[in-house]
């Protein structure tokens, strides 16, 4: 039998082939047949889960409550040092120095990510901002969002901390960050759905050593992770937990 | 806002729900919602609190270890209404999210607002505890609290 992995579409684009090697890797020490399937967006994505077709799936926290309580996943491990925070960003020239010197009627440039997307959102009600009186433009990454704030088609953009710290100097020497989040207990998690619990103990063992052997560190470093830490049930829960009080009703 | 909290500092008496009370300096200065950051507990099915985190620790001015295992009415401020955590408790204890506006009571006497999400953890089917997460909230909805409150004293 051959199992299906997928990641999170928030992958940062240089990072593709890391997850390919780590797909080898993982048959490799599994022993088993393994096909990775990615997505451009998270709505195919979600579909292919509820129909039961992925087994392993390097999620992004905001699924992690559908993947663990409706459809019977476990976490296994998550990025060790990696926590997800978001930063809200304008231009450096803008005479917006806070969110709270934002205004009713602001376009904000935000992507599908549904963590830095609800994170975002958070960040902005202390200037009495919602749904209700922005406007949202998705676009299909973060250097899209990075390029609508420079030619000035959105006044603020939402960005995964480490993909805005990715971005070239001269792009990040025009934007500056208005508020960074600080919340360290969010975070992508590895989880493993019911046709493959078995394999859990080995996934487990081989994950958190995998640091310390030299294939295993080529690939991390080419998924652009510094190793896996443990994620228990509890855990795993309690960050559930923490994501549904964030979600608006 | 009372008339007495426009004053210095002042010694009041917490009445809490189950008798019990203490005597506590109340100090009219607020601490801002430091941004970005969520402040987040969980207690067990009693209300006594069992994880906080270092936004917490660092917002409340108690440690970790005089907060864990304290009833969290342990930053009630005599300016929020009782029927505000009749309201809490009631809709968690019936299984459903809370949101609401906290005035609370740091261990120096000074105060600071949140805006507050309870919501129940249920572990195989049973409830096991709450998770309170906290966000900054707008001066606007501050001030509407504020109002609020006072009508409901
Ligand atoms: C998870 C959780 C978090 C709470 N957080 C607070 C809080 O931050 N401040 C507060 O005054 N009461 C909080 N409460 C409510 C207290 O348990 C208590 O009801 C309240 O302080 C009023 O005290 P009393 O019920 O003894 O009158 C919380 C309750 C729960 C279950």
């Amino acid at each position: 039998m051959t199992f299906n992995l997928t990641v999170s579409p928030d992958f940062a684009p240089s990072h593709i082939s890391g997850w390919y090697y780590f797909n080898t890797w993982l048959q490799r020490q599994l022993d088993v047949g393994i096909h990775l399937e990615l997505y451009d967006d998270f709505a195919q994505q979600r579909e292919d889960l509820k129909n039961g077709s992925i087994d392993l799936i390097y999620a992004n926290p905001y699924d992690a409550s559908m993947l663990v309580r409706e459809l019977g996943f476990k976490a296994v491990a998550r990025p060790a040092r990696r926590p997800d925070e978001t930063v809200i960003v304008t231009l450096r020239s803008s005479d917006i120095h806070s969110v709270e010197d934002l205004k009713p009627g602001i376009t904000v440039a935000t992507t599908d990510d549904p963590d830095v997307h609800t994170m975002g959102m958070i960040m902005l009600e202390p200037a009495d901002l919602d749904r209700s009186n922005i406007n949202t433009r998705t676009v299909g990454g973060y250097v899209v969002v990075a390029k609508a704030l420079l030619n000035g088609s959105a006044d603020i953009g939402f960005f995964l901390k480490d993909a805005y710290e990715e971005l070239s100097e001269l792009v990040r020497k025009d934007l500056k960050v208005l508020v960074s989040s600080q919340i360290s207990v969010i975070h992508h998690a590895l989880l493993v759905g019911p046709k493959m619990q078995s394999h859990i103990p080995q996934l487990k063992e081989k994950l958190l050593t995998m640091g310390n052997n030299e294939k295993g560190a080529i690939v991390l470093e080419n998924m652009g992770l510094s190793g896996w830490d443990p994620m228990s049930e509890e855990q795993t829960e309690f960050m559930i937990d923490l994501i549904d009080t964030l979600i608006p009703d | 806002m009372p008339e007495a909290n426009k004053q210095g500092p002042r010694t009041v008496t917490l009445r809490y729900f189950d008798g019990t009370r203490r005597e506590a300096e109340i100090i009219n200065q607020e601490v801002p919602y430091p941004d970005g950051k969520l402040i987040v507990s969980r207690t067990d099915t009693k209300g006594i609190i069992t994880h906080v985190n270092r936004a917490f620790v660092e917002m409340s001015g108690y440690s970790k270890e005089e907060l864990i295992g304290a009833n969290h009415a342990i930053l009630r401020h005599p300016d929020m209404p009782t029927v505000a955590f009749e309201d809490l408790w009631k809709t968690i204890e019936s299984g459903k999210k809370w949101h609401g506006y906290v005035k609370n009571l740091r261990k120096d006497g000074c105060y600071y607002w949140v805006k507050a999400t309870v919501i129940p953890n249920i572990r195989n089917g049973k409830l096991v505890g709450y998770t309170s997460v906290r966000r900054k909230p707008s001066r606007s909805k501050i001030s509407e609290s504020e109002t609020l409150y006072a009508t409901l004293m």
